[in-house]
């Protein structure tokens, strides 16, 4: 039987990859976009693993919230990214140090 | 139910920006990038009729359910965002125009953050708190890479963005929590779920949360994107960021640590003290052998985040009202500090952002000197000074909840803090010109920037009565209802 701990253990794992994905990540910018949704995917799973274990819905709006908002956050990542590859040619990470100190 | 007129009439302050901001989105499509002066004009007229909005009984009231609050405590901070968010639009008009940025979008992207903000401030249940936080941050990144050619600002959009969305989702992932042991994301439920021996869930969820508010407001350890984003974002822009989303933040911290969690008091006390000596020493130390004035400034605001953080670490109506009252005076400080950075150009037109181009500003500026001069002494606290007072109220509260250790850290950090604010005023006053720097060009930042000096030099005083009874109300207002 599949309880309400198998959710919350795949949940703690992928939003563990997604902020190692962050952290650990010194290739490309693409792959910390794919790391933020998976935080926010994380996120919907224990939002909705808990709303049904509660019997209350109200996790399950947050999740439709949830989406939303990502949606509107990847395509502002994304615009921004495009708008620095335009400028910088590259979006490898370890060239984003103009600034430092 | 509540029946949504009602609610309407609670929520008009929001729904005049929201609506407002439509409005003018559309007239800029229509009109294109010449309009820019008129919507930011009439912009300033829909704070204006926002801030109208706020006045009526003082009550604390519910709208939408429990979902929104408008109290006292939200509208002497919204008052705050109204006013920053209507300063900063007005005082990048010269700068848009010089970097040949002058989009129509900027006015609607500040009124957009400021209605995110006004959403934070009035948050009264964790799904409103997301919401007007991604709405502050969303027009924030945008704002952040406003320069459209420019490689830092396009870098420093970038940096914010990655690390903004890091710190939401680590604030989702404790609202997921909370919201799972405890069965309610409305902070008058929490307020009751959550007792003196909460579940390690809910405690884990209240350490996450409190990190993700923790970057809103650049506390260490989460302010490492603060001085890159302020030395990369354009200049009117990281005024903002200095000023009104701080205001915001804190009010939406103040009133998650008090109201929602007020029951986990012992837990969260340790963390906001914790972050609050972090944030003092390290913005006063990190500043110190900066060559961008703005790094400088970022690093200040750190600092200054972490005095008033004193305030809530005293967990008291005092500490409260003291936060409430060291905003008021910080943001005047902060842009007052940035639209001195904003008036400083060289031979050749182009901004200046070095401590050098400091040099010598007495002679070849005096007026802008002595604005300089007022800012910077006030920002280290020194009396007679608008600066001295709130620090004094956070230290005040601290002493009055035994907090001593805190009070005298505060005390050393502002005493290392004063070295660098004092080290513009030698450059300014005692160094030779290097290179001419030329005059301003706007007489409405002119008028601003006299205004805003006049407000932190000894003559402001004559409000500080007014100011500390209003933050005293609002405090007030928070904590019984």
């Amino acid at each position: 039987m599949i309880g309400l701990s198998h959710y919350l253990t795949v949940a703690a794992i992928l939003f563990v990859l997604g902020v190692l994905g962050i952290i650990l990540n010194r290739k490309n910018v693409i792959v910390i976009l794919m790391s933020i949704e998976l935080i926010l995917l994380a996120v919907n799973i224990n939002m909705v693993a808990f709303s049904s274990y509660l019997g209350d819905l109200t996790g399950q709006i947050f999740g439709m919230f949830i989406l939303t908002v990502a949606a509107a956050e990847a395509a502002i990542g994304l615009a921004i990214l495009v708008l620095y590859f335009r400028n910088r040619g590259t979006i490898a990470v370890d060239q984003i140090n103009q600034m430092k100190g | 139910m509540q029946p949504i007129a009602e609610s309407i009439g609670i929520a008009a302050p929001e729904l005049v920006l929201a609506t407002g901001a439509m409005v003018l989105l559309m007239l800029g499509v229509f009109r294109g990038n010449r309009s820019l002066h008129g919507l930011t004009y009439g912009g300033v007229i829909i704070y204006a009729i926002a801030g109208f909005a706020l006045l009526g009984d003082a009550q604390s009231e519910l709208a939408f359910d429990g979902l929104y609050i408008a109290d006292d405590f939200s509208a002497y901070l919204k008052v705050l965002i109204f006013a920053a968010a209507a300063i900063c639009s007005i005082i990048a008009l010269p700068y848009l125009v010089r970097a040949r940025s002058d989009k129509f979008e900027y006015p609607v992207l500040i009124m957009l953050g400021a209605l995110g903000m006004s959403m934070m401030v009035s948050a009264n249940d964790l799904l409103s708190l997301y919401i007007g936080l991604e709405l502050q941050s969303l027009a924030a990144y945008v704002l952040a890479a406003f320069h459209r050619n420019e490689a830092s600002s396009s870098e420093a959009g970038l940096k914010y963005f990655v690390l903004g969305a890091l710190a939401s989702g680590i604030l989702l992932y404790g609202v997921s929590l909370v919201y799972g042991f405890t069965g309610t994301t409305d902070f008058r439920l929490l307020q009751v779920a959550v007792t003196e021996t909460p579940a390690v869930g809910t405690v884990i969820g209240l350490v996450f949360i409190l990190a993700g508010l923790a970057f809103k407001v650049s506390a260490v350890p989460f302010h490492m994107w603060t001085p890159d984003v302020y030395q990369g974002a354009p200049t009117p822009v990281a005024a903002f960021f200095a000023s009104a989303p701080k205001a915001a933040a804190m009010g939406l911290l103040v009133r998650v640590c008090m109201d929602a969690f007020g029951g986990m008091m012992s837990e969260w006390q340790q963390i906001i003290a914790f972050m609050a000596i972090a944030s003092m020493v390290l913005g006063a130390v990190g500043a110190i052998g900066q060559r961008s004035i703005k790094r400088l400034l970022a690093y200040s605001s750190i600092n200054n985040i972490g005095f008033a953080l004193i305030g809530l670490a005293a967990a008291s109506e005092l500490g409260i009202s003291g936060v409430l009252f060291y905003m008021a005076i910080y943001l005047p400080m902060t842009i007052g500090a940035f639209l001195v950075v904003l008036s400083l150009r060289g031979a050749d037109g182009r901004p200046l952002d070095t401590m050098n181009s400091l040099k010598g500003l007495s002679k070849t500026r005096p007026g802008l000197a002595i604005a300089l001069l007022i800012f910077m002494f006030s920002l280290a606290g020194i009396p007679p000074l608008f600066g001295f007072w709130p620090k004094f109220a956070v230290f005040n509260a601290a002493i009055d909840a035994e907090m001593y250790v805190l009070a005298v850290i505060g005390v050393v950090t502002s005493v290392v803090g004063a070295f660098y604010y004092l080290r513009i005023i030698k450059l300014a006053y005692f160094d030779e010109p290097e290179g001419t720097v030329l005059p301003q060009e706007s007489r409405v930042n002119g008028a601003l920037l006299a205004g805003i000096a006049v407000f932190c030099s000894p003559l402001g005083l004559f409000l500080m009565g007014p100011i500390t009874v209003a933050a005293a109300r609002a405090a007030r207002a928070m904590l019984t209802f």
